[in-house]
């Protein structure tokens, strides 16, 4: 089933708890050489068909005004998968 | 005098808001997520709690719900709307207030009784305190975090809409201490910390020398119903 990926990452100045939480659990396990880890959000909005330019269009726009708030986070990819 | 308390799922503070907001002497009106009809209310309050699960983001699909969007456009008439916690949230994600809440810094959920400072008494929600009162109410959050672009934070810095600050503690990172705000009518107000739970004596926080007595919170609610007498 052809699909739209929204892809959210929490904007880059602000703190990532979530992120924060599993680098710490990471060095816990001996895996020190990572510096960073950063959780973000991967929605697929699934169709019966291809999307459309307009389809991708719409997507844009839900991506920007409900799927992420701009505050806080950044749709960083739109791209569209079978 | 009706005020309206809204019951999103997942909401959790719904009936002491209602407790409330009967304490201070008017009549509730149940109002239900799905019912874009306020019945008449010449209030409302959003309560706290965990509106669909805090899907997506805490208060963004509440923010979408049927009663919020008549909510939304009554507010911009001017009816008083006051958002507790996840409400505040709620108010956040329908653009009525600026900024957004994000998990607190500590990453830990937060319980306790809170300082404030009433830094704003022009609202609907805050006529009955004095301005600079410092007053104690539970605040009970994990994303509370209150952050904003500096434009943002300088425009209600400038234009006086921090309604509440956070006193001694800063307990979630809020910038500028900023525990909640109102809108520039004065009608719109949000905060993190809950005055629903501190309206009757021998329920509320301690306070020196008498337990549990706390009862800053009930004059969110005379505020309003002041206001509405008023207006």
């Amino acid at each position: 089933m052809p699909k739209i990926i929204v892809e959210i990452m929490p904007k880059a100045d602000l703190l990532d708890p979530q992120g924060k939480a599993v680098l710490n659990a990471l060095h816990r396990q001996g895996y020190g050489k990572i510096q960073n880890v950063r959780i973000g959000k991967r929605i697929e909005i699934h169709l019966n068909d291809a999307p459309s330019a307009e389809d991708l269009e719409g997507a844009r726009e839900i991506a920007d005004s409900f799927l992420s708030n701009g505050v806080i986070e950044d749709v960083v990819n739109i791209h569209v998968e079978d | 005098m009706k005020i309206g308390v809204v019951t999103f799922p997942g909401t959790l503070d719904d009936r002491d808001a209602a407790r409330a907001v009967r304490i201070a002497g008017a009549e509730v009106v149940p109002l239900w997520h799905a019912d874009a009809n306020l019945h008449k209310v010449d209030a409302v309050v959003l309560p706290g709690g965990f509106s669909y699960g805090d899907y997506l983001r805490c208060g963004a699909i509440a923010a979408q719900a049927p009663v919020t969007q008549a909510i939304v456009k009554a507010a911009e008439g001017g009816l008083p709307v006051l958002g507790i916690c996840n409400g505040f949230q709620v108010l956040v994600e329908s653009h009525l207030l600026p900024g957004g809440l994000i998990r607190n810094e500590n990453q830990h959920f937060i319980c306790r009784d809170q300082k404030l400072r009433v830094e704003n008494v022009d609202t609907a929600w805050t006529n009955q305190f004095e301005l600079n009162q410092e007053i104690i109410i539970p605040l009970k959050n994990g994303e509370g975090g209150y952050i904003a672009d500096a434009e943002t934070l300088k425009r209600l810095e400038g234009e006086g809409l921090v309604a509440f600050r956070y006193v001694d503690v800063n307990p979630n990172g809020s910038m500028n201490d900023i525990a909640g705000l109102r809108n520039e009518r004065g009608n719109v107000v949000g905060l993190m910390p809950h005055p629903e739970h501190a309206v009757e004596a021998g329920f509320g926080p301690d306070k020196a020398g008498t337990m549990r007595s706390g009862i800053d919170g009930l004059k969110f609610f005379e505020s309003v119903l002041k206001q509405v007498v008023n207006a």
